[in-house]
């Protein structure tokens, strides 16, 4: 849709038809002292060619460091179609359609990506996304909370090792409605939740919250966690990394009856890291919980001629027919980023994602062994792993990152403001786009930051 | 014209119900409201066991158009619901009086029914709500 502006003559007519003077006139119920007339903030204008330039200057001071952080967002190579057809003018719009069913194609598209997501969560119905992973996780809550109708309780079991940003954020969602996050804490030995060391008798809960791998690239035990989550009664959340599936047990498959809900960050499937985002969330449940997912989702019906169509359907839960009762007020999607995942996954097909993975695992495999033998570094945990570990070393996790910014090489994520106890670990994370030579080299720059002075 | 069965009870958002002898009721949805939804495509019945208060939402239906709240048409313990409309939630369209009964209800106030409409009044009473 092109931006076209409003010439001085369409204000002037458009002014005079309401018999206003000027547009102040339109905010003059605002009292002055509440108007900011000036954004000191702001920079005055540059012209087109200046602006590329600076940011084409800002862009260049990044450089292009050898990425071995992860934490949430994942590197993977993006197949050079995927952009190139996700930008096409066909797509390129970030919105859901307000008229869904004139879009016939866009709603094909989203309803091809919930078949895949679905079908890569072992889940029965998918959402069409969410924003990100950790409102995500939060939607994940509240319908845990809305449809566990075996438990009145609003209190969810959250572990320690799930994503602590995905926390914060679904702390700050879900408190005010009455809603306890009660953390499980970590195993020291292997950082995941031992099913072992969890009580006998947990009293009510709606729901526990499973991820996998977790916030220390550990393997948590998923079936006895979920079989244990629904001994008691309560739901199981998976929260899950999407390219893992091609390898993992997937969510619908944990434990004898299989999660209730999984959700997850679906960045790594061919969105390019961006400081942040746009990224999009992906949300899933099985059948009994459907009337419950939040967001908007597509269906596959015929029409009055018997020919395939696609639809919006179960809007009724939406806050445009069931107002203040709707199950969320998400109803909308990432839909330009779900595009160009339903691309990369078409194109990819499974046995590029499973090798994409099993790459990323090797990877991390061999880094890990390499890390071992160096001086100074310790794996602080004992368990299986999928592309993303934690070490121990004898400087702070800050001060690497710090020096080895200076060979262009992002060494890992410090998790020191989260974990105290952690202030020396280091968390690092190898996918498919890092050759032998990026292994060695991100060995040997370790061993000089902690061996030599 | 829609149905009204003589013998039941009223209420003014739609709801119906019949005494039985043992001292429980069945309650549902009228054909007048059913008419007004459109096909019905899933009820949300309240659970067995819970305790209902009247006028108070206590379940869900529907329709390809819209999802209306059930309202409790007497306070009480749900005994038991129609398991059927899992599967077939068309039976309150076709008979909203007979298989399309949402739930059984153990009344706890009699006197609640006293408020309630007959047939003659609920008759009159959607004919002055479409006026």
């Amino acid at each position: 849709m092109p931006y076209i502006p409003h010439t001085e003559d369409d204000i002037q007519q458009m002014l005079s038809s309401i018999g206003a003077n000027n547009i102040e006139e339109l905010f003059d119920e605002i009292p002055a002292a509440l108007k900011d007339t000036k954004l000191s903030e702001v920079p005055s204008r540059l012209s087109e060619m200046d602006v590329q330039r600076l940011m084409n200057q800002r862009a260049a001071q990044d450089g292009t460091p050898l990425c071995f952080a992860g934490a949430g967002a994942y590197e993977h190579h993006i197949p050079s179609a995927v952009w190139e057809i996700t930008t096409r003018g066909e797509f390129y719009s970030a919105y859901t359609p307000y008229q869904a069913e004139a879009s016939q194609g866009t709603l094909q598209l989203i309803y091809e990506y919930q078949t895949m997501i679905a079908s890569l969560t072992g889940m029965d119905v998918s959402n069409a996304s969410l924003y990100e992973a950790a409102s995500g996780l939060a939607e994940a809550v509240l319908m845990a909370v809305r449809s566990n109708r075996k438990s009145k309780s609003k209190r969810i079991l959250m572990p320690a090792t799930v994503n602590p940003s995905y926390r914060r954020t679904t702390h700050t969602i879900v408190k005010n409605q009455g809603i306890t996050l009660e953390t499980l804490d970590y195993d020291k030995q292997g950082g995941f939740i031992d099913p072992t060391s969890l009580p006998a008798e947990p009293g009510d809960f709606a729901a526990l919250v499973i991820p996998q791998p977790n916030f220390f690239g550990s393997l948590e035990e998923v079936d006895a966690l979920t079989d244990w989550a629904h001994k008691h009664k309560a739901l199981v959340i998976a929260v899950v990394n999407p390219m893992s599936l091609a390898i993992l047990k997937a969510p619908g498959d944990w434990g004898t009856n299989g999660a209730d809900i999984a959700c997850g960050e679906g960045q790594p499937f061919g969105i390019p890291l961006a400081s942040g985002g746009p990224y999009f969330g992906f949300m899933c449940c099985k059948k009994a919980q459907a009337r419950q997912l939040p967001g908007r989702i597509v269906g596959r019906t015929v029409d009055l001629d018997g020919k395939e169509g696609f639809t919006l359907t179960l809007q009724a839960r939406e806050q445009h027919i069931r107002r203040s009762k709707a199950t969320s007020n998400i109803c909308t999607n990432q839909g330009l980023l779900v595009t160009a995942a339903t691309i990369y996954l078409s194109i990819m097909g499974f046995e590029g994602i499973r090798q994409t993975a099993l790459a990323s695992h090797q990877n991390m495999t061999s880094l890990a062994g390499m890390l071992e033998k160096t001086n100074g570094i310790t794996k602080v945990f004992n368990r299986p792993f999928f592309h993303e570990i934690l070490i121990q070393t004898t400087k702070p996790a800050s001060k690497i990152i710090e020096k080895l910014a200076e060979q262009h090489i992002v060494a890992g994520v410090s998790l020191a403001d989260d974990y105290p106890e952690l202030e020396n670990a280091l968390l690092i994370c190898v996918t498919e786009t890092k050759t032998e030579q990026d292994i060695s080299l991100f060995v040997t720059q370790l061993d000089n930051c902690l061996n030599t002075q | 014209m829609s149905e009204i069965p003589s013998g039941l009870k009223y209420s003014q958002t739609h709801e119906w119900i019949e005494l039985s002898h043992d001292g429980t009721a069945s309650v549902g949805i009228t054909d007048h409201a059913q008419e007004l939804l459109g096909d019905i495509v899933f009820v949300e019945a309240p659970e067995v066991g819970t305790t209902i208060a009247i006028e108070e939402a206590c379940g869900v239906v529907e329709s390809v158009k819209a999802a209306s709240d059930l309202y409790a048409i007497v306070s009480g313990e749900v005994t038991e619901i129609n398991e059927d409309l899992a599967d077939t939630p068309e039976s309150i369209n076709t008979g909203p009086f007979a298989d399309g009964w949402i739930y059984r209800v153990k009344i706890s106030d009699s006197s609640e029914l006293d408020q309630l409409m007959n047939a003659e009044e609920y008759a009159e009473f959607i004919e002055s709500e479409e006026h």
